[in-house]
């Protein structure tokens, strides 16, 4: 049984349908990625799933249970997270206080415990500890923004355009992290506009277009597509 | 009147301003909303004391932690029932429905007790202290303690408890709070709940300096705080006991230079000076567009 499924979710902002009917699984262990182009539904899809949007269609199942309907807090103490687009790291609070609010449905010790292993895959953090999360790069922004998630233990982790805005070396970094993340157990959920780097990580994708899945395939089958190579690799 | 005197005085004024602006500025730091019925709430606190102590005969000690409690619970009732809904509407509505609230609160107050004064009685039989000659009241001392004792434990609240720092979390952006697990509704409430208790504690505050209870007393006291708020920065914790003890300061110096008078319009006329010379308050970030 996959460990999340969508199936027909339809969503709209107002008269606008942002997500027409889409139906996609992602297996446990596994690292799914939603390409497409800006304005396609990604992040709406994945806003959704963390239950910050309402869907007008559709279900949500993880672990076999219904999500639609549930309160986002509830969402992530069921083990889902959402690191989502643009980082949004509180930048008035420290590194230490972010990921706090990361773990926030965790007990103290569980916190203890996986602040440990969030400094194994991000060292700067921890030699950035006491500053204010505001003043740090947009590559170290990022880095608390997947180790806040992470703070919450999630089974699935959906990250949101996790190498937006980076410089390449970053994004290699950043691409890295993601796939020894999955190494350890994590299932993904990737969102990006970086065709190319999601696809390689990724065991499976789906291209959105205007809301609609229009094509599926292992990430070795999508990089090799003619039309995915038009639209989204630059030939 | 000594100099001494009337620094005691001033101090004792702006602590209870202080209180009651922490309120302003902790409604006003989580959900940008200019919360007006928080003047009333102190209303509340009055009539809930002089309820206790004068209708029922019962000890001031109750009065006190009923006035606190009930002033606590009406400030998450008002959250509940009249903002909770609006929590995705436009500012405009929820400042409207605030003002809604205000007008709600003194009418029902009116129509319940009456127009008439209702004297609360004094809580504690204190005597004047008197050091090298000069007379101090108990109750400004009183005031200035518990004043500076609750700002102490709120800060501590605010920077230092999982609680406190999810507060700042939803402040700085909703719906990645949402994401990480926190019940944003329930913190939003929280924060109503001690702002209102604080309201609480300033209602005690002022009965004992003024020991009466009117359907309008909430109006000028609200309005004087939020002045303060904004005064000091509005969002910001020392902004507003800084806000309110400069208030205080200024209405009580103004009366004692015999312009008593004047006294409310000079409050006015500092708001109008700091928002030309500095629109964000003493202490205020200035603003920043979230994208």
């Amino acid at each position: 049984m996959a460990m999340l499924s969508v199936n027909g979710l339809a969503v709209s902002y107002g008269a606008i349908k942002a997500v027409k009917g889409i139906s996609f699984d992602i297996d446990e262990g596994e690292i799914v990625t939603l390409i497409g182009a800006n304005g396609a539904g990604k992040s709406t899809t994945l806003n959704t799933i963390a239950g910050l949007i309402k869907p007008d269609a559709g279900s949500i199942k993880f672990k076999g249970e219904e999500l639609v309907g549930i309160k986002p807090h509830k969402i992530v103490e069921r083990g889902l997270a959402l690191c989502p687009e643009g980082r949004r790291v509180f930048t008035h609070m420290t590194v230490a206080e972010n990921l706090d609010m990361g773990g926030y449905t965790r007990t103290d010790a569980e916190n203890k415990e996986t602040l440990e292993v969030v400094y194994e895959h991000f060292p700067r953090l921890k030699e950035r500890i006491n500053q204010v999360a505001g003043t740090l790069s947009g590559g170290e922004q990022q880095m608390l923004a997947m180790g806040r998630a992470l703070m919450s233990r999630p089974k699935l982790l959906m990250l949101d355009e996790p190498s937006m805005g980076l410089a390449p070396i970053l994004v290699d970094e950043i691409f890295e992290i993601i796939e020894t993340l999955n190494k350890n157990g994590t299932t993904i959920l990737l969102v990006e506009q970086n065709a190319n780097m999601a696809l390689k990580v990724a065991a499976r994708g789906y291209v959105l277009e205007t809301g609609k899945i229009v094509k599926t395939g292992t990430g070795a089958e999508l990089l090799v597509d003619d039309d995915v190579r038009k639209a989204y690799l630059g030939g | 009147m000594t100099f001494l005197t009337q620094v005691l005085n001033g101090l004792q004024l702006g602590s209870i301003y202080a209180l009651v602006a922490l309120g302003y500025t902790m409604v006003y730091g989580i959900i940008l909303l200019l919360n007006f019925a928080h003047g009333d709430i102190i209303m509340v606190g009055a009539y809930i004391s002089w309820i206790v102590m004068s209708q029922l005969g019962l000890s001031p000690a109750l009065a006190i932690v009923l006035s606190i409690v009930g002033c606590a619970g009406l400030g998450v009732l008002i959250d509940k029932v009249a903002y909770q809904p609006l929590r995705e509407a436009p500012r405009m509505s929820l400042l409207i429905t605030a003002i809604g609230v205000s007008y709600f609160l003194e009418n029902g107050a009116q129509l319940v007790f009456g127009a008439d004064a209702k004297v609360v009685p004094e809580y504690f039989d204190l005597p004047n202290l008197s050091v090298g000659g000069v007379g101090l009241s108990a109750n400004a001392i009183i005031t200035i303690v518990v004043t500076a004792v609750s700002t102490v434990l709120l800060t501590i609240l605010v920077q230092k408890t999982k609680l406190g720092k999810a507060m700042r979390a939803v402040s700085e952006d909703m719906g990645a709070a949402r994401l990480m697990g926190i019940n944003v509704n329930n913190t939003i409430s929280f924060t109503f709940a001690v702002g209102s208790a604080l309201a609480g504690i300033g209602a005690v505050l002022y009965s004992m300096a003024y020991s009466q209870a009117t359907p309008t007393m909430g109006i000028m006291l609200g309005t004087k705080a939020f002045v303060a708020a904004v005064l000091g920065g509005i969002g910001s914790i020392p902004g507003a006991v800084i806000g309110g003890l400069l208030v205080g300061f200024a209405e009580v110096f103004v009366s004692a230079i015999g312009l008593s008078v004047w006294q409310d319009a000079v409050v006015f006329l500092l708001l109008i000076i700091v928002l030309v010379v500095r629109p964000t308050g003493i202490l205020g970030r200035p603003m920043t567009e979230k994208v």
